[in-house]
């Protein structure tokens, strides 16, 4: 399966790697990565393909959703398919 | 690039964290006509089985999917065969036993509401409906999660008025059982005209015996988000605004149809419908009537109220359709007061009366919800109350319902507080002109003619 991951918050130094740090540790392998900064505030979207990942999805939303709030940005991990069924008919 | 746009991803996410986008309840829909026997006791252990059987994975799966596409669903919930035909078997006349079975099993699997303690009564009783209807106000009282439902009314067969007559003197005894618990008991109870069988949504909700052995039905939300769309739109006319509510509306419901999928699949039970409901919650931002002001309204239940809800409600079925294989139960945007922060505060400013919800009744989903009233209210007026709104659903062909409350003890300007997603509800004026002897008379109102439409 597939999923987005967003990261929304304050531009601080390190944050893609942090997170992409994390998911090479479990396997999962980033497809399409966007990222923007406007008036300070980070903004990135990644596409992640958890086909290989070692663990549990429910894991991988709890995990980093923690290390979203240890740097007090907004990470969320969603099905890809929540997405496509609301954009695309 | 295979990923959809920024701007579609964080407007998803928007939906959810800060415009209140949910999906408000799966709700599995069981039969338990294989569980009649004549003996109660025996009857209430194979529902029990079947129940926690059949539901057993029922919170799980609904709290997994929550998970995986970060979307909150509120209520995981039950509905089952109008207990009436079951308690038809019965040797014994009270059918509470059911109800308190029912409790039980919603307490074991893990949800809040079961729907179901249920008659069909709409043109004639049976011993079952006689006895259940009976049953009515201590299965509230002594129950927490059991809701319960009469159908009054089709347009078919009419309206049965000593159902409405006997329903008046059932809410007021429910209300007073629970006189100690915020009234809670007539919260919990509803009474229909032309009632769905596929209905996922409490109190109302009950599994027709149309259905399958069991099936998944999702009810969706939103209210924040059409108020959201609406306010971005701007100045701009009304066809606009019926776009835009045609747009929000196929994107929340694509979300339930997803859901349902998804909850069908992995509980290995079919999927039914999707109910294309507006339902708010007391949340700030979560409200019916907010929409409606939006749209140019100084407060909701002034002039101009029923044609906006038309509107709204009219363009939320036309969204939401394209939207979803299966649609079905209510359908539409719901208003019941005591949920609704929007109409709470319009009732408190003396913008919205009882009339006046009637008047909107006659446009959109369902009834007289969730309406607080006097505690010394009459039995006859209650039951006049409910003549009245099942009038307007029977000659227009819709579901209508009356969910009212009399809160013992209270008079106009106090407020009942039922907590949580029930809210709490201004006590609101009702007319003091008797219907007594309209209503004593019993007897069938005819079935309504179905042409010369005028």
């Amino acid at each position: 399966m597939r999923a987005v991951i967003t990261v929304i918050g304050q531009d601080t130094v390190g944050i893609i790697s942090k997170v992409s740090a994390y998911l090479a540790e479990k396997q999962i392998n980033i497809v399409d990565i966007t990222q923007s900064v406007l008036s300070e505030f980070f903004c990135m979207v990644m596409l992640v393909d958890l086909e290989s990942s070692t663990e549990a999805f429910s894991d991988t939303v709890d995990a980093l959703g923690a290390i979203g709030r240890e740097n007090h940005l907004d990470i969320h991990v969603m099905h890809e398919d929540i997405f496509n069924s609301m954009h695309k008919i | 690039m295979h990923m959809l746009s920024t701007n579609s991803i964080l407007e998803t996410i928007n939906m959810i964290t800060e415009e209140h986008l949910d999906i408000r309840t799966i709700t599995m829909g069981i039969s338990l006509l294989d569980c009649i026997s004549d003996d109660i006791n025996v009857a209430c252990e194979r529902v029990y089985d079947k129940l926690t059987k059949t539901a057993r994975d029922l919170v799980k799966v609904g709290e997994q999917i929550e998970k995986e596409y970060g979307i909150p669903i509120v209520h995981k919930r039950v509905s089952v065969t109008p207990i009436s035909i079951l308690g038809n078997a019965c040797k014994t006349e009270d059918l509470v036993p059911f109800a308190k079975t029912l409790d039980r099993a919603a307490q074991a699997l893990g949800i809040n509401f079961i729907g179901g303690f249920t008659a069909l009564v709409h043109k004639g009783y049976t011993k079952g409906d006689h006895r259940l209807i009976a049953s009515i106000p201590e299965a509230l009282a002594t129950t927490e999660r059991v809701c319960s439902s009469v159908n009054v009314a089709t347009t078919k067969a009419g309206i049965n008025m000593d159902a409405v007559a006997e329903m008046g003197r059932v809410v007021k005894l429910a209300a007073e059982l629970t006189a100690e618990n915020g009234c809670i008991g007539p919260a919990k109870l509803v009474v229909f005209a032309n009632a769905p069988e596929d209905n996922p949504f409490m109190a109302g909700a009950f599994h027709g015996v149309g259905e399958g052995d069991a099936v998944i039905n999702v009810g969706v939300s939103g209210p924040g988000v059409v108020h959201h769309a609406i306010q971005k739109a701007g100045d701009c006319d009304i066809t606009q605004i019926a776009d835009t509510i045609k747009k929000t509306a196929f994107k929340i419901t694509r979300v339930g149809q997803l859901v349902a999928n998804e909850a069908s699949r992995r509980l290995g039970v079919p999927f039914g419908i999707v109910d294309l409901s507006l339902a708010p919650t007391p949340a700030v931002g979560d409200s019916v009537a907010h929409i409606l002001e939006e749209m140019g309204l100084e407060r909701c239940g002034g002039p101009g109220t029923t044609a906006t809800l038309a509107l709204l409600n009219d363009a939320v079925k036309k969204g939401g359709t394209m939207a979803s294989s299966h649609v079905g139960g209510l359908s539409g945007a719901f208003i019941p007061v005591s949920e609704d922060a929007g109409m709470i505060d319009s009732v408190k400013c003396g913008a919205l009366s009882l009339e006046k919800l009637e008047a909107m009744t006659a446009v959109c989903s369902v009834g007289l919800d969730m309406i607080v009233v006097p505690g010394d209210v009459s039995a006859s007026t209650i039951s006049a109350l409910i003549a009245d709104e099942i009038s307007i659903g029977v000659v227009n062909t819709k579901t209508t319902a009356v969910r009212v409350i009399p809160a013992i003890g209270k008079e106009v300007g106090d407020v009942l507080e039922f907590g949580g997603l029930l809210g709490s509800g201004p006590v609101m004026p009702i007319s003091s002109f008797s219907a007594e002897r309209f209503i004593s008379r019993g007897g069938r109102i005819p079935a309504p003619l179905q042409s010369l439409k005028n």
